[in-house]
């Protein structure tokens, strides 16, 4: 700065160098509102949350935080709980559920997704009008989803048993059986999220140029063989980046259960890690130091999940 | 117009070291190509010297002024890019005039009208005065690219490969005129390049860059003739000049690994071994030659045809005007032009 | 091995020719160049003698055999694409053996194969590599591999080298020579550059605008352009094409220049113009003489270094200029007077109505 202001008159044309200290300031002022939200609604919670984590503590109660240590996260994973809280030993059951309702959900949803992609690849009228009526389910909010498929699962109501079932549509009522609930929930799941799936295995589908295929015409590749060395291969990194994705939103799964089955039947044969997350940290137990501890170990699960699938895509994008 | 000196200029990206230590000036109305491969620095040296780029270390100077504290736009300099910058909604005429209407210029409609004709007819694009720059085509858009640098009559222009998006047939006939028209109006030019042939027909002078640094200075026959490393003989010159290693022996020059023995020059003291070059029209298909090899390839390209001679392991291009239907697999006979060959050291440093 | 006959090819896309009927035998073992400027119908030709385009009418024969209709997989062709076309998420040795996998040969057969083709192309080296990762001229390379591998009966290549650096292309182009001459395989080659097709053809197809304007030998190509399109389009500079009135055995040229057409011409120029008429005079630049009593002349409009010789670009008048040979010992500043006599050998005529050569009538 000196040195330019040491020297006006030497070069008359010369504008004052007033913009770069307004860009500054410019950059400040566009920085900060947002890093203050974000500390008050994000990184505050999140280190608060940790601590309670430790603590034996309830949200409603009216007795400060009390330093446990790891004993919140020793009572989570250790199988046995104090036995005069409410299924305190089963918090297992939940990440089975868990598992269970991602491998299930996740599995289809790719398979679902790629078939559809595979067809849509194809140019043909009215291609655009399809793909656009397959996005629907996946643009609706969960919630909703959750009531009207409600409705359909319903035996008396509901098109889906009449539909399943010629004889006695009424005695199917898959949500309130323990063997079908899960896969009631897995079936909506996959309704609203196979597009999703189709919609990155469609970009990478398309990202395919024709003139690999050409090639392997030219080296006279029957179609399978085509399928399995280049369409397979080339769309694989983007089948992981579904998986990911689903994987860990089927950790999170919530919203969709809470609405259809609240972990019915038999009160938690669908009762997913987050749904009992949710009934130990809000009315009526207000478990809070408690719940804590299980959200961090979920978000560590979440985590390594991530860094798995991560690391993989690193090693096929180096390919 | 001016003159530019560039003091050592050194410029480093992050970890990449873009110019080391670059030094040259350029005379008054002088055409000065630098020449290089991709990565070299030419368009890192060109963006310093506009101002785009600021270096670390050293000094441009235009007419002894130091430019290191100027933005681009108080250096007067005029750039032409490789993709033509133009306002693809606006005429010719407009995208001609813009440099002008600068209200700091405070020139009136006349006189900016003046210029403007007076470009579009050196450029000859005057019928196209009136046309939107989107409908050109890309010789045409690179001619008003040219004449918006020209109608400022700035102090120095700057182009960066300006002819490289053109096909072959139009380069040509650019080259050319840009040439003419350099002459002509005396403008101190700065032409970046990767293309041996436009440097060589173009230049007063060539810059030859490479990994950020000046590797020769000199006139299109210096470079030619006299490269001063086997990094220039390869860069100029096509088909490439014969490299090869060869060793001196009793006063005969051999080529190693070949049947190709010539007398050793006397004013050039050789090391024992080193690398021979020569250039393809030196070496001369002749029914009295001394030197025999098999013509492995012949490739007639019209004005000349090149033939791959092959002698023991090693195979020399030379280049004959003409078409000349040498059949493959026949012993040619030819000669060398002892007085104009090439010797470098093993590190590829010109001797003598 | 093969010989590949187009028998009145054409290709319509809507109303529009890509391709207008084309006639052409290739010999087996020869190496045919389609050449011509973006647009000109010359890959259209060759994906369709491919399989990969359909042809609208007409009939291609593979040997005799008529594949018109053949799946590309049923030719036996090989085909090298411009941008390479490699499948980049598997390693060298996968993309040259996939034709053979795709074929279910034995793993033996197929690893001594591409041991001996990438032997042949001196890419052994490379063979546990990615494309993604080679250069330009490699990949090029890999892609040849993939090609010969299957020891087709014919191979097609579109643009091989248009991708490659120019550092590159003039090595792969004699390269690619040198394999067609081990092999003697028959190859149909398409560039856009006139330079490549004189170098690598035994004969050139030059096309325009879906049209194919002449077939030749580089050497008829270039001295004996059928029109003014191929005159220009071959050679760089392409052939000086100056606009004159012919009679009276001169013809007339801009800039006051008169040029006396040598007796072996008049008679053809005769027939083809009447006494008197528009003619266009062409030659090549090395058809110049530069001497002091040239009954041409001209000023320098520019000069410039082509390596080996200076060429000379020439104004006749303001507008006309003629590329011309200079020596390397002379200075010529712009505006110097030149005067310069054509070699009568290489010197060719053109009618300017139809665009066509005139010729000397067989003897």
């Amino acid at each position: 700065m000196s040195q330019v202001s040491a020297q006006p008159h030497a070069h008359p044309r010369r504008r004052q160098p007033r913009i770069q200290v307004g860009d500054r300031l410019l950059t400040h002022l566009f920085i900060w509102p947002t890093l203050i939200l974000l500390i008050v609604m994000n990184v505050f919670p999140l280190f608060y949350s940790l601590y309670l984590s430790f603590t034996e503590y309830s949200g409603i109660g009216d007795t400060p935080p009390d330093w446990v240590g790891i004993e919140n996260y020793e009572e989570i994973l250790s199988n046995t709980g104090h036995p005069d809280k409410r299924d305190g030993n089963r918090y297992w059951h939940n990440f089975a559920v868990t598992g269970r309702y991602a491998v299930m959900s996740v599995g289809l949803q790719l398979v679902v997704g790629f078939s559809l992609a595979m067809l849509l690849k194809e140019k043909f009228r009215g291609n655009g009008l399809v793909t656009t009526l397959i996005l629907i389910p996946m643009m609706l909010a969960p919630a909703v989803v959750g009531i009207f498929w409600k409705l359909i699962f319903d035996p008396s109501k509901g098109i889906f048993s009449y539909m399943m079932y010629t004889s006695n549509p009424r005695d199917h009522a898959w949500l309130a059986d323990p063997e079908l609930a899960l896969w009631a929930i897995v079936i909506v799941d996959v309704w609203m999220w196979s597009p999703f799936v189709m919609l990155l295995c469609l970009a990478g589908l398309r990202a395919i140029p024709d003139y690999l295929y050409e090639a392997a015409a030219i080296d006279r590749a029957s179609a399978w063989f085509q399928f399995r060395r280049i369409t397979l291969p080339r769309v694989a990194p983007l089948l992981l980046i579904a998986l990911l994705f689903r994987t860990i939103e089927a950790f999170k799964t919530f919203d969709l259960v809470a609405e259809l089955t609240f972990g019915n039947p038999g009160g938690d044969t669908t009762e997913v890690i987050a749904l009992r997350l949710y009934r130990e940290a809000f009315p009526p137990q207000f478990n809070t130091g408690e719940s804590s501890a299980a959200a961090y170990i979920i978000l560590i699960l979440v985590i390594a999940l991530s860094n798995l699938y991560i690391r993989a895509l690193g090693r096929l994008r180096e390919d | 117009m001016s003159n530019v000196d560039l003091q050592h200029i050194t410029k480093q990206f992050k970890d990449v070291t873009a110019l080391q230590d670059v030094s040259f000036s350029v005379q008054d109305g002088e055409f000065f190509v630098l020449l290089g491969p991709t990565g070299a620095g030419k368009t890192t040296t060109l963006r310093v010297i506009a101002g785009l780029t600021k270096q670390e270390h050293g000094n441009v100077l235009f007419d002894g002024e130091n430019m290191n504290e100027l933005p681009p736009a108080d250096r007067d300099v005029a750039f032409v890019f490789q993709q033509y910058s133009l306002y693809p909604n606006q005429t010719v005429y407009n995208n001609l005039a813009f440099p002008l209407r600068a209200p700091l210029r405070r020139l009136s409609k006349d006189i900016i009208d003046q210029r403007v004709r007076e470009v579009a007819e050196k450029l000859r694009i005057t019928r196209l005065l009136e046309r939107k720059t989107a409908h050109l085509s890309g010789g045409e858009m690179q001619r008003v690219s040219i004449g918006r640098a020209l109608v400022r009559r700035p102090r120095i222009f700057l182009m960066d490969e300006p002819l490289s998006n053109l096909d072959a047939k139009l380069r040509e006939a650019l080259r050319v005129e840009l040439q003419h028209l350099q002459k002509t109006e005396g403008s101190t030019t700065l032409f970046v390049t990767h293309d041996q042939i436009e440097a060589l027909t173009m230049a007063d002078r060539i810059a030859v860059l490479n990994e950020g640094r000046v590797v020769q200075i000199g006139t299109p026959t210096d470079i030619y003739d006299h490269p001063a490393t086997t990094f220039v003989a390869q860069i100029v010159g096509t088909p490439r000049i014969n490299l090869v290693p060869a060793v001196c022996e009793n006063g005969t020059l051999y080529i190693t690994d070949s049947d190709i023995h010539l007398p050793v020059p006397q004013d050039c003291p050789l090391p024992e071994t080193f690398l021979l070059g020569v250039r393809p029209e030196d070496v001369q298909p002749t029914p009295t030659g001394k030197l025999v090899g098999e013509v492995i390839l012949t490739e007639p390209l019209g004005v000349e045809t090149v033939i791959h001679i092959k002698s023991g392991e090693r195979t020399l291009l030379s280049t004959v005007s003409g078409i000349m239907e040498a059949r493959i697999g026949d012993q040619l006979k030819f000669d060398i032009a002892s007085q104009r060959l090439h010797f470098f050291d093993m590190k590829g440093k010109r001797i003598g | 091995m093969a010989t590949i006959e187009l028998i009145n090819v054409e290709k319509k896309f809507g109303e529009l020719h890509a391709v207008q009927p084309v006639n052409l035998t290739i010999p087996d073992g020869e190496f045919v160049v389609l050449v011509g400027p973006s647009g000109c119908g010359k890959t259209t030709t060759l994906r369709m003698i491919s399989g990969l385009e359909t042809v609208t009418d007409g009939t291609i024969l593979l040997d005799g055999r008529d594949v018109t209709w053949a799946h590309p997989s049923e030719r036996d062709i090989a085909f090298v694409f411009q941008f390479f076309a490699l499948y980049s998420h598997m390693r060298v040795y996968q993309n040259i053996a996939f034709p053979l996998q795709a074929q279910g040969e034995s793993r033996t057969t197929i690893r001594q194969r591409v041991a001996e083709v990438s032997d042949l192309l001196q890419i052994s080296h490379l063979l546990g590599k990615r494309p993604g990762s080679l250069s330009g001229g490699d990949q090029q390379r890999v892609a040849l591999a993939r090609a010969l591998v299957r020891r087709p009966a014919a191979f097609l290549m579109d643009e091989p080298l248009g991708a490659l650096d120019a550092e590159f292309r003039e090595t792969m182009r004699a390269e690619i020579k040198r394999l067609h001459i081990d092999q003697s395989a028959t190859t149909v080659y398409v560039t856009h550059d006139q330079i490549e097709a004189m170098a690598m053809g035994d004969r050139i197809v030059v096309m325009l605008d879906a049209l194919v304007q002449q077939v030749g030998t580089p050497f008829e190509i270039y001295h004996d352009p059928a029109n003014l399109f191929v005159a220009h389009f071959i050679g760089s500079p392409g052939m000086n094409l100056i606009t004159g009135r012919f009679a009276n055995g001169t013809i007339h040229l801009p800039g006051d220049n008169r040029y006396t057409v040598p007796e072996s011409w008049v008679p053809a120029l005769q027939a083809a113009l009447g006494s008197e008429g528009d003619v266009v005079l062409g030659f090549r630049p090395e058809a110049t003489r530069v001497t002091d009593t040239g009954q041409l002349n001209s000023t320098v409009y520019a000069a410039d270094l082509h390596g080996g010789f200076i060429m000379l670009h020439l104004n006749l008048n303001e507008t006309d200029i003629v590329h011309a040979r200079g020596s390397r010992e002379i200075q010529y500043p712009i505006g110097t007077p030149v005067r310069f006599d054509l070699d009568p050998e290489m010197v060719r005529f053109f009618d300017p109505a139809s665009e066509l050569a005139i010729r000397k009538a067989v003897d």
